[in-house]
């Protein structure tokens, strides 16, 4: 930090917890940039052929990167509920600091129950990669 | 479509740069994401079985390469704008950034090019 008096911008807001869901759609952001790529992956290996796919499918179904895929499920969600958040700050509405905290909680929550259902489909109801 | 006006446009590079049509691709991308995506994840939950054969036949089959292909151009553009954004705010020497800035270009070209080939690929040998 320069030493010279500074404008006061990070520092002036009260810091949690409607800020840490700010923060959270850009770490949910990067966490997707490596979820595209194994997407990447994923389709070369389907293109190559069975070989490839099934040393692809044997990597994927190990219990860590299942684990690893249910957190870019919720990255992907929650990126999902707050950037519609973010489609409805395009249009100019919302930005009263009583709704944006209630847009900021339907968001979180929204994640949570669009998580626990495709969850609960993914890895209990049916047929698991 | 741009948000630009000619007059911006000409006056151009002012303190924003290109940052409205970067803002512009963002959100166009975004919407395109929305139902590209919950559309993958239903289909995902959908396959009887992630053999080959069944995963083959799913993304060769009728126009899901359209799809698909769309899906992985708006989501390599999507990240790429996004990230950039946070190299932008986070590494501080220019040539650093320049440095940093290519080459998230150039991985997610090969990425959205790789991706592409390979459902093209897909959706020719199953005709």
């Amino acid at each position: 930090m320069p030493t010279r008096p500074l404008s006061p911008h990070a520092s002036i807001y009260r810091k949690f917890p409607i800020m840490a869901l700010s923060i959270m759609h850009r770490v949910t952001g990067v966490a997707q940039t490596a979820g595209l790529a194994l997407l990447v992956y994923w389709l070369m290996a389907l293109g190559s052929g069975p070989a490839a796919y099934d040393n692809a499918r044997s990597l994927l179904g190990q219990v860590w990167v299942k684990l690893l895929l249910a957190g870019w499920l919720f990255a992907f969600l929650y990126h999902l509920c707050y950037g519609i958040r973010h489609l409805v700050w395009d249009t100019g509405r919302g930005f009263e600091k009583v709704d944006s905290r209630r847009s900021g909680w339907i968001t979180l929550f929204s994640a949570l129950t669009l998580f626990a259902f495709f969850v609960w489909r993914a890895f209990f109801a049916g047929a698991a990669p | 479509m741009s948000l630009r006006s000619p007059m911006g446009v000409a006056l151009g590079k002012g303190a924003a740069g290109g940052a409205a049509q970067h803002g512009w691709l963002q959100l166009v991308t975004a919407v395109a994401l929305v139902p590209l995506m919950l559309w993958f994840l239903v289909s995902l939950l959908g396959l009887e079985s992630f053999e080959f054969a069944a995963v083959r036949s799913w993304l060769g089959g009728g126009w899901t390469p359209v799809w698909m292909i769309l899906l992985v151009i708006c989501a390599a553009w999507h990240s790429m704008l996004g990230v950039q954004v946070i190299i932008e705010d986070y590494v501080p020497r220019k040539s650093t950034k320049t440095v940093a800035l290519v080459l998230l270009k150039f991985l997610h070209a090969i990425a959205a090019v790789a991706a592409v080939f390979a459902v093209l690929k897909i959706a020719m040998q199953s005709t």
